[in-house]
């Protein structure tokens, strides 16, 4: 039976793991290559890295980061930020990233998701989707007179910054049809806040696509994580500070998820 | 021959080309790199890699002049390991673009159905049908990393080494005499992964011995 991942993300500012909240208040939390070691050896799916780098700062500081990694940790490796190009993709996947997430990319030019699809696979190619609740009883977009009384989301960009004039759902559904094969799927609202994932929002989209979706954004507890899954229909967690800063375990957080009946795949199983 | 067993990895533009030499390199094999049939010279075995589609990657190894090299390598008897799209194009045919594949094992390549989730992406269980010196020490039910829609059905189910369950179950894992191939990718499946490639090495070098006594 398919395992339910747990994803530790790492962003990466100019080749350094740090954290903020909701993108700000950047803290310093160590080397992403000796990082991603530890957490593959702890129990870790698979390992997300986020580049955060400035573009101006940006000096290939990113492929070395996965070189290393991956010359470290036998697990999968997705690199997200500043890819926006075939070309920029098959650099990160010849490093040994096995997955490239695009977000504003992917918003600013959404046949780069078809592109990238075609040359790679659609296995290769994940959409990560900051999306930020609407408040109830607002219009649900510009232009839409009528207030909304389901529950809405927009999409937003550039860390949270700007808002991308669409919406969650219809973005997530597009994103697939056009040759994403996993969606990162991220609450800015809960983000950083550690009061656990928008399962709402994780449901909405996770009933409407077939391709996997991985939970992000607000992970408290190993009981957030075990929500993302079964009531989010989540296929894969990730989570940040709770891990760097050793709150939880990736142990802990599976033991959990077994002992709700989730399938998660047992720490050390054979040995090299 | 005494030493490390070298082992040749193809690199026709497959993404995951780099990831499993340097895990093959971690378990002590010798690695080279392939782009051509001249970088088949010295190998004690080779490893044929791939991500994506099956009518790209017939076309890449064709236009690099190694789909005869690599047919020819296998029905000489020496070993040959597929990994993931690696391991579906050492059938016959595949669904995927119905392309016609280096059939060096009988059987086809069709997509998964009944599946939950497409595609197979994460982690799941390898159930072994019989006892294979390819997981030697890796216990029943391990997971493995898979990352694929497709995967092949062999024509002999003798071929069957370990199957895996993603809606209805399909063959992971396959062998013909020196023949080896793995839908789940070893190279990022950990302790678990890196140990078949050691048990892989393993069997390379009982090759090699055999050949030179």
């Amino acid at each position: 039976m398919l395992a339910r991942r747990v994803i530790p993300c790492l962003d990466v500012d100019k080749g350094r793991v740090v954290k903020g909240t909701k993108f700000v208040d950047l803290t310093d939390e160590g080397d992403p290559a000796e990082l991603a070691e530890r957490y593959a050896r702890e129990g870790a799916d698979e390992i997300v890295f986020l580049d955060i780098t400035a573009a101006h700062e940006r000096r290939g500081t990113m492929l070395d980061v996965v070189r290393r990694a991956a010359s470290r940790a036998f697990v999968p490796l997705t690199v997200g930020g500043g890819v926006r190009s075939v070309a920029e993709m098959r650099d990160v996947l010849r490093s040994g990233a096995d997955k490239v997430s695009f977000n504003t990319a992917a918003v600013a030019t959404p046949e780069l998701l078809t592109a990238c699809a075609d040359r790679f696979g659609r296995q290769a190619v994940v959409c990560a989707i900051d999306a930020r609740r609407l408040p109830t009883g607002e219009p649900d977009r510009p232009g839409n007179a009528a207030p909304s009384t389901t529950p809405r989301w927009e999409v937003v960009t550039h860390g949270g910054r700007q808002a991308a004039g669409l919406d969650a759902i219809s973005w997530a559904e597009l994103a697939v049809t056009l040759g994403a094969g996993e969606l990162l799927v991220t609450s800015m609202d809960r983000d950083g806040t550690r009061t656990g994932f928008d399962v709402e929002l994780l449901a909405a989209i996770a009933t409407r696509v077939t391709v996997p979706v991985i939970a992000s954004g607000g992970a408290a507890g190993p009981e957030d994580f075990v929500a993302a899954v079964r009531d989010g229909r989540a296929d894969a967690v990730l989570a940040a500070s709770i891990f760097h800063r050793r709150i939880h375990s990736i142990a802990s957080v599976k033991a959990a998820m077994a002992a709700a009946g989730l399938p998660v795949r047992p720490i050390d199983q054979a040995q090299a | 021959m005494s030493g490390p067993v070298t082992v040749a990895v193809i690199d026709y533009g497959a993404a995951n080309m780099v990831s499993i030499a340097r895990a093959l390199d971690a378990v002590g094999a010798r690695v080279t790199v392939a782009e051509d049939a001249s970088g088949l010279a010295g190998a004690d075995a080779l490893v044929v890699p791939g991500v994506g589609a099956a009518p790209p990657a017939m076309a890449h190894l064709a236009e690099r002049g190694l789909s005869q090299p690599i047919v020819d390598w296998g029905r000489s008897g020496r070993p040959i390991l597929g990994i993931c799209l690696g391991y579906q194009i050492l059938f016959e045919r595949s669904d995927e673009g119905d392309a016609a594949t280096l059939g060096l094992l009988p059987g086809r390549t069709v997509a998964l159905s009944g599946a939950p989730t497409l595609p197979h992406i994460g982690w799941n269980s390898v159930e072994q049908v019989r006892p294979h010196a390819l997981f030697e020490g890796v216990p029943a039910g391990t997971y493995f990393y898979f990352v694929h829609s497709y995967a092949p059905v062999p024509a002999d189910e003798a071929d069957v080494i370990a199957r895996t369950t993603h809606g209805r179950p399909f063959v992971s894992a396959a062998t013909h005499g020196s023949l080896y191939g793995l839908q789940f990718h070893p190279e990022k499946s950990s302790d678990a992964g890196l140990r078949v490639l050691v048990n892989f090495v393993g069997l390379v070098e009982a090759c090699r011995a055999g050949r030179a006594a």
